[in-house]
């Protein structure tokens, strides 16, 4: 079998044991090419059904409006369900990336994510983590075993041996499921090419409003953008290797406009594709702290 | 239309882009992917060596590069100025505080040559389950060793491990050679004792290398510091080696994860094919229902199939409505797997509470749950003799041989030969963790796939045919000791008064029966349980067997007994000490044990445990073949066991 090949079988395989074996599955959908893959694999491990559970999607508010729109035309095109939450008390409190730092994450992202789970009473969840993505991911499993407190234990991670699964949970507690743990970077993007999945634009260079803010390149997608005195906008030739909310995504320049473009630009690339993600880089365990509160 | 790309390159002209992928695709897609681990103890160094492998095929992206500039500043174990490559992999802030590997790390890489996957595991024994985690995925071990302080309690324990799930190639890394100034004695002497361990483990292949992963001695190239190591470095190694499992070829097995049922026209079975092949037209079972039908067609989303193999995830539609549901197995009408409900398997524990034979736990063999106990601990492994302790219950980390009770009987394979069908989980009812790892060896003889056939003609009625009472005579004793020569006078003897007899040896059996069985312990225990098996059946036919078998162990003997039956076993102790058997040395077998060439030989470098209450003994070293053969005829008769009273006409 292909590598390629053999990748989708394995996820086939894990969306299946999640269908099977928990009472309300969901998957999430943040629209980015992860997402898109796990869309694709999700039609392709129920074909003929359609996925046998809703899509969710946590929306800040401040996504790019071209992945809401993308977002709207691809679930109709799939016809699967979709759940979009934003969380109520961030809006109230009128909580921005500009304004509230750090908290501002947690607020809309973190305790957003955990107030539709709960809601939902959601046991097992899809999520489009990779191993590849990060130091404290490339440890976790794939059946990912979450407290009643959406709380992921490192340290006491349940053994998981060959491909059987143990997604029991008790009431409360909760799986988060990584169906795509084993692909990296470049697999996902060989395959969206091999499979002709679509992507959000944003992934392919053009030419974009962005300011240069902190060594990042962040693009002003809309007036909410609050620029700095002797700030303006320049067009630049951009493209995005991850996508989140738009004042939190740094840019790449780049010339890369179409998938080929992409695929060997990151041949011969030097930096890792979180490096664009200013979430990440406040520390070095970062992102293990925001897992163990219930960040995906 | 909101500018969704497309996925071709834009103009007709492939662009130099789309060529770019095109020989990359070319070269890399159907390039091997290798599954290893590096396990060994804790501090061995086998974080560092990833790392090290990592940065040295420059698969360390530049910001990560810095930011473990900056890690290892704050956490970092190799002193100032100096980059601490382990902590590429100990991701976790407790890992980094600590300075060891809690759980494994996963990571992908490529080179020229392969694909592969490395987990890193934690050497730490508290960790152990986690290194089984990474174990029961992986192809080959990287099993390291601190130069300075050698085979420790933990290799051979992740040796034994890796053994248990299946691994056939190990790369023996001695490292932190520079710490003992890359001196060529230090690794020969770790060598020479690993090996013998190692070939007991039934390993097949185990490649020694000497490296330091702190200086980058031999893992990328050879070392100028080891002029003297002449074999391959790492990564040349892995990038050659050849650990191809060939799952197309064996059984066809499908567990169904799905029943797929979109509309009243459409019911589908979803699962991947773990082993073998299908084609449409295939006559299938349904297992356990046992309900037969054939493959209507092979659907995927991407059209239907003719054929699907090994590894690939599909769902199958039959020609007959039978009942099929998740759990259930799809197999070959004409190859189908044993059916089991009470098994031997090897069981490795994982949880702090200990095992509670005769507890009820959730047993999880793929996609089918049932409850199941373990009705009995055979023994327990001591880790650093491989030695088989009896044990009342197997404790965290412990690896032991237990028989297995499940609620239904349901199709196995051995786990030697499908990882899929040969292995399961056990799970607490009640906290819901993962418990126990399973690896099926057998199933015993009360479950089988057949019901029991109600005989017609009983052990009575041939009895009385041929005028005898059938008994198993087992003779045990050192090689050399007797038992074939007195087999087979005796067996001519029985035969000239009339009696119908037949002989079961040890060495013959080896070349035949069990010819697919070597020496570690697992196998000896088969060998028995085969011999004792058709002993039985045998006897059953009404024949005197007479079974010569070294049968060192009273544990084995005795298990025989209680298969065979207390009134039909005859336990004759030939009986010789090991001077006069390798005086004697028929085979030449003593000279080569005493001169190492031979391991685990009876009576020099393993035990030979003397029957505490034999029936008959026959002392060999005194008396004739002729008188010893006397002997036991003279007790066959007095306890009646070569006339029957009654006519002898038969039935
Ligand atoms: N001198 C020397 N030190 C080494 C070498 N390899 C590793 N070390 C050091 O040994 C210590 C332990 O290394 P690790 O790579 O963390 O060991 P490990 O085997 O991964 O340990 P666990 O995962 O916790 O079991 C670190 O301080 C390393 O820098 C070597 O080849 N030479
Ligand atoms: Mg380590």
């Amino acid at each position: 079998m292909k590598h390629l090949d053999s990748l989708e079988a394995e996820s086939i395989h894990i969306l299946r044991e999640t269908a099977a074996q928990f009472q309300r599955p969901v998957l999430m959908y943040s629209i980015g090419k992860d997402s898109s893959v796990l869309m694709h694999l999700a039609r392709k491990a129920f074909f003929p059904s359609r996925p046998p559970f809703p899509f969710l999607h946590i929306d800040t508010t401040w996504k790019f409006h071209e992945m809401i729109a993308f977002r709207d035309r691809r679930v109709a095109e799939e016809e699967v369900d979709l759940i979009v939450h934003t969380n109520p008390d961030g809006l109230e409190n009128k909580v921005t990336p500009f304004t509230h730092g750090a908290a501002y994450t947690d607020i809309m992202k973190t305790q957003a994510l955990r107030q539709a789970l709960t809601a939902g009473g959601y046991d097992g969840v899809i999520g489009g983590a990779r191993r590849d993505e990060e130091k404290s991911r490339a440890k976790e499993r794939v059946f990912s075993f979450r407290d009643a407190h959406h709380r992921w234990d490192p340290k006491n991670q349940k053994p998981e041996l060959w491909n059987t699964y143990n997604g029991r949970t008790n009431k409360g507690e909760s799986v988060r499921v990584f169906p795509l743990s084993n692909w990296t970077e470049l697999d996902i993007w060989l395959y969206i090419l091999r499979e002709g999945i679509p992507v959000v634009p944003l992934y392919l260079a053009k030419d974009r409003p962005v300011v240069e803010r902190d060594g990042a390149l962040i693009m002003v997608d809309d007036d909410r953008f609050p620029l700095l005195p002797n700030e303006t906008p320049m067009m630049k030739s951009v493209r995005f290797r991850t996508l989140g909310c738009y004042p939190l995504t740094g840019a790449i320049e780049s010339e890369a406009a179409t998938l080929h473009e992409i695929i060997a630009e990151m041949l011969v690339a030097r930096t890792s594709e979180r490096q664009g993600r200013l979430i990440d880089q406040d520390q070095s365990a970062s992102m293990e702290l925001k897992k163990q509160e219930g960040y995906f | 239309m909101d500018g969704t790309p497309s996925n071709a390159a834009p103009s007709a002209h492939p662009s130099l882009a789309a060529q770019r992928v095109q020989t990359y695709l070319e070269k890399h897609e159907d390039k091997g992917l290798l599954r290893l681990l590096t396990c060994g103890s804790v501090d061995d160094g086998k974080s560092t060596l990833i790392g090290r492998l990592l940065h040295d095929t420059k698969q360390v992206f530049d910001d990560l590069m810095s930011a473990l500039e900056r890690d290892s500043k704050v956490s970092g174990t190799t002193g100032p100025g100096r980059v601490d490559y382990a902590l590429l992999l100990d991701g976790l802030q407790a890992e980094r505080e600590q300075g060891i590997t809690i759980d494994a790390a996963y990571r992908y890489f490529n080179t020229e040559k392969r694909k592969f996957v490395v987990a890193d595991a934690p050497g730490h024994e508290q960790y152990t389950r986690n290194m089984c985690t990474a174990a029961s995925t992986a192809e080959l071990a990287i099993l390291l060793v601190d130069a300075r302080k050698g085979v420790i309690t933990q290799t051979r324990r992740h040796t034994y491990v890796c053994s248990l799930m299946g691994i056939k190639t190990v790369v023996l890394a001695v490292n932190k050679m520079d710490l003992r100034d890359y001196d060529q004695g230090v690794f020969d002497a770790i060598v020479a004792a690993y090996l013998p361990f190692a070939a007991k483990l039934g390993i097949d292949t185990v490649t020694c290398i000497p490296l330091s992963a702190l200086e980058g001695d031999n893992i990328v190239a050879p070392s100028p510091h080891m002029p003297w190591y002449t074999g391959p470095a790492l990564l040349p190694f892995l990038e050659e080696v050849d650990v191809a499992t060939d799952r197309e070829h064996s059984s066809f097995r499908f567990p169904v994860q799905w029943v797929n049922r979109p509309n009243l026209d459409f019911r589908g079975f979803s699962g991947t094919v773990v082993s073998g092949a299908i084609s449409v037209g295939d006559g299938v079972s349904t297992l356990p229902s046992g309900q037969k039908s054939k493959v209507a067609r092979i659907v995927t989303k991407d059209g239907d199939l003719a054929r699907a193999v090994a590894g690939q995830a599909v769902t199958l539609t039959l020609t007959d409505e039978i009942d099929v549901s998740r759990g259930d197995m799809l197999v070959p009408t004409e190859d189908q797997p044993a059916m089991g409900d009470h098994f031997t398997a090897n069981l490795i524990w994982m949880d702090s509470n200990a095992l509670m034979p005769g507890r009820e736990y959730l047993v999880r063999m793929g996609p089918r749950q049932t409850r199941g106990q373990v009705t009995s601990i055979k023994h327990k492994i001591d880790v650093n003799t491989m030695d088989e302790r009896p044990a009342p219950t197997l404790e965290l980390n412990d690896v032991g041989l237990v028989n297995l009770s499940i609620d239904r009987a349901l199709p196995f394979d051995p786990y030697t030969e499908n990882r899929d069908t040969g292995s399961f989980i056990l799970i607490d009812r009640l906290t819901n963790a993962t418990v126990g790892a399973g690896m099926i060896q057998f199933s015993l003889w009360r479950s089988t796939n057949l019901a029991w056939q109600h005989l017609e003609i009983g052990p009575e009625q041939r009895a009385r045919q041929k005028g005898q009472r059938p008994c198993v005579l087992w003779l045990t004793g050192l090689s050399g000791s007797g038992k074939s020569t007195i087999a087979n006078l005796l067996d001519k003897r029985l035969y000239a008064e009339g009696h119908h007899a037949t002989m079961l040896d040890g060495d013959n059996v080896r070349h035949g029966l069990n010819n697919d069985l070597g020496f570690t312990a697992q196998d000896r225990v088969e060998n028995i349980r085969r011999v004792t098996e058709v002993a039985s059946l045998m006897a059953d036919a009404g024949l005197i067997t007479l079974v010569s078998f070294i049968s060192p162990y009273r544990e084995e003997r005795n298990s025989a007994k209680v298969r065979i039956g207390d009134a039909r076993f005859v336990e004759i102790y030939v009986k010789a000490d090991v001077a006069t058997c390798a005086e004697r040395d028929p085979k030449g077998l003593y000279k080569k044990a005493l001169a190492g060439e031979i391991k685990n030989f009876t009576g020099v470098d393993a035990p030979y445990e003397e029957p505490l209450d034999p029936t008959v003994t026959v002392d060999t070293a005194n008396s004739t073949p002729e008188e010893a053969v006397e002997l036991i005829l003279d007790w066959l008769r007095a306890q009646g066991f070569l006339s029957v009273e009654g006519d002898g006409s038969g039935i």
